[in-house]
């Protein structure tokens, strides 16, 4: 089904996405509606033009493509699902995401991948293909972070205070390049394993937005992992 | 010999003349303070350990038990006071945060107890609850503000989503992993006795409950623990927590010792990691935030459930409450700075906030001075002590209250402020198994029922002495209240007259 978005407040392009009966809905002339697919589930949205703030929050079982850049809080507390943008996003993707994939071609804001968690075999996914913004990955409690830095080979492609409070999941950074992080995070050299590990993640941004998946993975990766799952045990005394 | 610096805070006394060495208390202690000496047959106690936490005492067989504070004093300082120096010691040995939970032990003044209230005489008679009608039913949720008609000339009598109280008192947010299980569960069926509701807190809503889902309030807070759409769905409200009165400005912490399987399932996240929710959503930094994460809440749940925003009482508070009205909030929750808490940094507990009585006049005031105060609910919370303060509050402008400490000591609480450590020996404030079966959801669910039917009669008969026969009158009606030894100030800020006056 296809949505012309033009002139469509948010709550009424929602309406429709939720009312209609086929899985496949073809969003154009998007502009900044908010909230498209909240809590939406069994359906396969694929936009055209730049959806507004908080794209595919609470998803569940959905699939959103996007054709250009998305704004902020994209995937917000998302439970399972793909986001694929084919451009970049704004701040706070991916704030407490539990599960699914969130897969960005360019670059994200700050705040990327906040809160990311993890439950048994819920484990949430996010690559971004170029750099991110201050306070990638802070408070990260579960799931995989990818940052590729494609175009950005000649800085560290993430922003400061990155994994502040990290406390679970894992960060894979592409560079040369070592990160800015906190004494709790352990940074080093990614392992032919680790590279194993990821490689399909990496195969699946490869093949959505068109890159050769073996060059990408032959390059240097940093992986920060936290040192302990409670970081701030010793900060408190019983009073 | 290590030196010690501070001394036990409390006194074990054993009566020996009574103790039948039965060692119930020593069973009981989950701090480990009682145990039986062999060599000396008898039982002997580590002060040290008791957080006076009167477990020992309730259970003992032949009332051989009292717990004392500790008479041995340093020496006088009006400046310098024993907690002082002892929480420097803490702190040197440690050189940590100190920790403590619930509300605020300090002597800060109780405006409720400054506040007297009114009663017909003569004229205006008083009402006999026992013989007439007394509406202490509650909507909460945005008025209509004027009549809409629909295309067809009907009158469009669509409202707002609302929650319908049968009582104007609800139960503050506790999540599972602070309390119990089966304190939980008694909340959850007491709401549902009540007609009334109580609240998740940020840990999630554990698989059992989702049936009490119509008197269940779900939390969505900077961690988004057990957040997703189900669990929006599943409850009559959704609650955005933006702060805390025990603690503005900091979040929660549970520690991972207290994260057991069962809590790791409910919050979502792995057995023994730290629940982290930092005190900023760090997604909001405005109220044009606030307003996203409010509509994408009431997207995801097509607009059926009403949004509260709970705010910390702070300085600034009837200008962030007014910001709260205008995002799109159903309701708004403020809640005072002698609240509870799981576990607060001392410092921040008993320093930082101000007291519920002044914040919700000052935010009633606000919200009616600009026009806006029929567009929220207003929920008052932060140690409503008992049904004369509820009455108390709604006077001031709110429409209901949220209780807490309350329903803890309706369960067994004492009030020794240890929940952080995670050993309650009531079995509310642990995730230890032997401990939390020692509440009964049978009998505290009772309990509570109980104890908020109690203060239900008490406000119909607080209210039928006034003259007044519904909440809905009693709401903001500020010349049922006079204060009692309060300064000029106060009583503007507070909006009422001194006694005599």
């Amino acid at each position: 089904m296809k949505i012309n978005a033009e002139n469509l407040s948010f709550r009424e392009l929602n309406e429709k996405i939720r009312s209609s009966k086929s899985r496949k809905i073809e969003i154009e002339n998007m502009l900044g509606q908010r909230y498209t697919g909240s809590g939406c589930t069994g359906k396969d949205i694929h936009i055209s033009g730049i959806p507004g703030n908080a794209l595919g929050a609470y998803l569940t079982e959905c699939d959103i493509t996007v054709y250009g850049n998305a704004q902020d809080a994209v995937g917000d507390a998302m439970n399972d699902g793909t986001i694929t943008i084919h451009g970049n996003v704004g701040d706070a993707a991916g704030y407490g995401m539990r599960d699914g994939k969130i897969l960005v071609k360019g670059s994200a804001g700050y705040r990327a991948g906040i809160h990311m968690k993890e439950y048994m075999e819920k484990k949430p996914l996010m690559v971004i293909g170029g750099k991110t913004g201050d306070f990638l990955a802070e408070y990260q409690a579960g799931g995989r972070i990818i940052v590729l830095g494609i175009g950005f080979e000649e800085q560290c492609p993430v922003g400061d205070f990155c994994a502040t409070g990290m406390h679970g999941g894992v960060m894979y950074i592409r560079s040369e390049h070592e990160p800015d992080h906190p004494e709790q995070v352990l940074c080093e050299d990614a392992a032919a394993a680790d590279i194993k590990a990821i490689k399909p993640d990496v195969e699946l941004f490869a093949k959505k937005f068109d890159y050769d998946a073996n060059e990408l993975l032959n390059a240097h990766f940093f992986k920060l992992t936290p040192n302990t799952n409670s970081p701030y045990r010793r900060l408190y005394v019983n009073n | 010999m290590p030196v010690n610096y501070f001394p036990a805070e409390f006194e074990v006394l054993r009566n020996y003349d009574k103790c039948i060495q039965c060692r119930a208390c020593e069973r009981q202690c989950s701090n480990k303070v009682h145990w039986f000496d062999a060599d000396f047959g008898k039982m002997l106690s580590h002060d040290e350990k008791c957080v006076d936490c009167q477990r020992c005492v309730s259970i003992c067989p032949t009332g051989a038990l009292k717990i004392k504070p500790n008479e041995n004093a340093f020496r006088k300082s009006a400046n310098y006071t024993q907690p002082l120096m002892t929480e420097a010691y803490r702190q040197a040995g440690t050189g940590s945060v100190l920790l403590s939970s619930m509300g605020t032990p300090k002597d800060y003044p109780v405006y409720w107890d400054k506040i007297l209230l009114n009663a017909s005489q003569v004229t205006n008679p008083p009402i006999d609850p026992l013989r007439e009608p007394m509406e202490t039913r509650v909507f909460l949720g945005k008025r209509p503000t004027q009549m809409k008609f629909k295309k067809n000339g009907e009158l469009d009598l669509s409202l707002e989503p609302s929650l319908a109280l049968n009582v104007p008192i609800m139960f503050s947010a506790m999540s599972y992993g602070s309390i119990s299980k089966n304190a939980h569960e008694s909340l959850a069926r007491a709401a549902e006795e009540l007609g009334t509701y109580y609240n998740t807190g940020e840990g999630g809503l554990h698989k059992d409950f989702y049936r009490y889902g119509a008197n269940t309030i779900v939390q969505v807070a900077s961690g988004r623990f057990g957040v997703h759409k189900d669990y929006l769905n599943a409850g009559a409200a959704i609650e955005i927590k933006m702060g805390q009165g025990a603690k503005p400005g900091i979040g929660g912490h549970l520690p991972g010792e207290k994260i057991k399987e069962d809590v790791a399932h409910t919050r979502m996240i792995p057995r023994g990691t730290d629940a982290i929710s930092p005190a900023p959503h760090h997604d909001i930094y405005s109220i044009e935030d606030l307003r996203q994460l409010i509509f994408s809440v009431k997207e995801a749940t097509e607009y059926k459930k009403p949004v509260i925003v709970k705010i910390a009482a702070v300085h600034n508070v009837a200008a962030i409450a007014s910001g709260v009205a205008r995002s799109g909030a159903d309701i708004i929750a403020i809640d005072g700075f002698r609240g509870g808490t799981g576990a607060a940094p001392t410092r921040i507990r008993d320093n930082v906030g101000i007291p519920i009585e002044l914040a919700l006049a000052a935010v009633d005031g606000r919200l009616r001075h600009e026009g806006i105060r029929n567009e929220v609910s207003i929920v008052a919370a932060g140690s409503i002590r008992c049904s004369s303060d509820a009455v108390k509050a709604i006077a001031l402008g709110a429409d209901a209250v949220y209780i807490a400490t309350p329903a803890l000591l309706a369960m067994g609480c004492h009030l020794c402020r240890s929940c952080h450590t995670g050993k309650c020996n009531w079995g509310i404030a642990t995730q230890e198994p032997e401990l939390v079966k020692r509440l009964n959801p049978d009998i505290a669910y009772h309990r509570l029922v109980n104890l908020v039917t109690a203060w239900n009669h008490e406000i119909q008969e607080i209210m039928g002495g006034m003259g007044i026969n519904s909440i809905e009158a009693l709401r903001g009606n500020r010349l049922m209240l006079r204060g009692i030894g309060l300064t000029e100030k106060e009583l503007q800020i507070l909006g009422i007259l001194h006694a005599g006056e």
